[in-house]
């Protein structure tokens, strides 16, 4: 790549996002509006507000229970998946349950759950996300499992491969791409109940030091607590794709060979 | 109402079933039917037997007489007026948008290189992020929701909106242009039919994501609406209304996505994905 070119692509990319910035700190320089403090005033806060101590005891807590949350819906998710997905019958007996299931808002789940457990342990809390993460990935692995090429799974049974390898080689391959798609959707879930999730009760975290913030009026720090929320989106959507891209590069390749690229 | 009576009919119905075969739609759809009756039998002996605590799981029939009364509550189609309001508002907001903003970046090359990073950098940035925000600044007035809900559903437009300008077909377009249409008669004839099953699925994803951003604000904000009303029934220990209006938005949500498929099919109606379904 000549050195023009990494040239137009850094501005492309760059360009619009510090033009954005400058916007916000020239805008805002010496506002004297409480609600909206001068980006200056922020990100002199951001050091001082997110100390280390303050991350092991907020953030870590959030993040690590999204991380369990997550990985149990997945985990369920494809196990149940698979099995409603390669039975005709279970899916037709299952189907307008699952579809009221995914249905429902997942933050209703909160006051449900707080019904049973109270909601100031982090029980409760995993309980919320996985349900809530639980329905798209499951839905989606039906669906993927569905869609395998007939050729594949029957060779695989000519073939005597036990069911455990077919599990392993054919269906959970054959259905990886739908079940990202699945993953995705639930990882913007998941966020968005890890926050709420601790809106109710008393509680540490994340969501629950932003809003504490918000009620003590301590805005540049609320600012902070809102950009570090949304670093943090950023950053696990990236972490996402990285794993996608990884996962399912053979998909993309034999999708553009299909395509005649 | 015992569990009994409700577990009798899929004995029957499975001895019927190989003649019934000859009509598998039909016979998955009874299956459905067993399906959910099983698991609100399943419930209600969970319940009646005190298997799970009747204070926190209390039987089906009751959740639904609730239900039935409330649908006879003033308040309670008030509450269910201001959510559809403000989902309908919020959804309809972020579609002009979405569309308008896709269709202009789509068709400039040059600002869609530019806006790229930018839009990668803002769809994943959650819109709950902004609650505190939009509580200082509006309270609990239903600006609040509908400020979460146009940012959570304008992305999901927005990027569908992108695949489907660059989904153009060149050849289509250079035609349209050589016979040198204008640049409305190119988008009305060449843009905008290929664009729309793009537009749709945006739709529909973002039909769903206003409705849990909309019983969000409301739950966790206090906006007035069924979400609100699940926060207070719950903290004051009604369990069965609980209940009873999770059920109700659960329902709302399986409406907005048979009226989002709805949707598709009939403004697809000749669009090979859905000709090749019937």
């Amino acid at each position: 790549m000549s050195l023009t070119r990494i040239g137009r692509r850094a501005v492309l990319t760059f360009g619009l996002p510090i033009v954005l910035l400058a916007i916000w700190w020239v805008a805002s320089a010496g506002s004297t509006n409480p609600f909206w403090p001068s980006l200056q005033t922020i990100l002199q806060a951001f050091p001082q507000t997110w100390t280390w101590d303050k991350v092991v005891q907020d953030v870590v807590p959030s993040l690590s229970r999204l991380g369990i949350g997550f990985a149990l819906a997945v985990l369920l998710g494809i196990i149940g998946g698979t099995a409603i997905g390669l039975s005709p019958r279970l899916r037709a007996l299952s189907e307008p349950v699952l579809e009221f299931f995914r249905a429902v808002p997942p933050p209703v789940l909160v006051p449900i759950i707080a019904l049973f457990a109270g909601y100031t342990g982090s029980l409760g809390k995993i309980v919320t996300i996985t349900l809530g993460c639980l329905w798209p990935i499951l839905l989606n692995t039906v669906e993927g499992v569905r869609g395998l090429d007939p050729t594949l799974t029957d060779t695989a049974r000519s073939y005597r491969l036990s069911a455990w390898r077919r599990f392993a080689f054919v269906i959970l391959p054959g259905a990886s791409p739908r079940i990202f798609t699945g993953a995705r959707q639930a990882l913007s879930i998941g966020v968005i109940l890890m926050v709420i999730s601790e809106l109710f009760g008393a509680n540490r975290g994340l969501g629950a030091a932003i809003v504490q913030f918000q009620r003590s009026f301590a805005i540049p720090q609320m600012w902070t607590g809102i950009i570090l929320l949304g670093l943090i989106g950023v950053t696990l959507s990236a972490i996402f794709k990285a794993v996608e891209n990884r996962t399912l590069a053979w998909y993309v390749g034999q999708r553009q060979m299909e395509r005649g690229e | 109402m015992t569990s009994t009576s409700f577990a009798a009919p899929p004995r029957a119905v499975a001895a019927a079933a190989p003649r019934r075969r000859r009509n598998p739609r039909r016979y998955d759809a009874l299956l459905g039917v067993i399906g959910v009756l099983g698991v609100l039998a399943l419930s209600e002996t969970l319940s009646r037997t005190g298997i799970v605590n009747p204070a926190f799981l209390p039987p089906v029939t009751e959740m639904y007489s609730t239900l039935f009364s409330l649908l006879g509550e003033h308040s309670f189609w008030v509450s269910l007026g201001e959510t559809l309001r403000g989902w309908a508002v919020g959804l309809a907001v972020a579609m002009i948008i979405g569309i308008v903003a896709g269709v202009i970046i789509g068709s400039l090359p040059w600002l869609k290189a530019a806006t790229h990073s930018t839009i990668e950098f803002l769809r994943p940035i959650p819109s709950v992020a902004l609650i505190p925000l939009v509580v200082l600044l509006y309270g609990t007035k239903p600006q609040s929701a509908l400020i979460l809900v146009v940012y959570a559903s304008v992305w999901q437009i927005l990027v569908q909106v992108l695949y489907g300008v660059a989904d153009v077909d060149p050849v289509a377009r250079d035609t349209a242009r050589s016979f040198h249409f204008g640049r409305l008669r190119i988008f009305r004839s060449v843009l905008w039919p290929t664009s729309l099953p793009y537009i749709l699925t945006g739709f529909r994803l973002a039909a769903a994501v206003a409705l849990i951003l909309e019983i969000t604000a409301e739950l966790v904000i206090g906006v007035p609406g069924l979400g609100r009303d699940i926060g207070i029934a719950q903290s004051s220990g009604a369990v069965a209304e609980t209940y009873a209006l999770v059920i109700v938005v659960g329902l709302v949500g399986v409406a907005v996505n048979l009226l989002s498929r709805f949707a598709e099919r009939r403004l697809l109606w000749w669009h090979p994905s859905v000709r090749s379904e019937s």
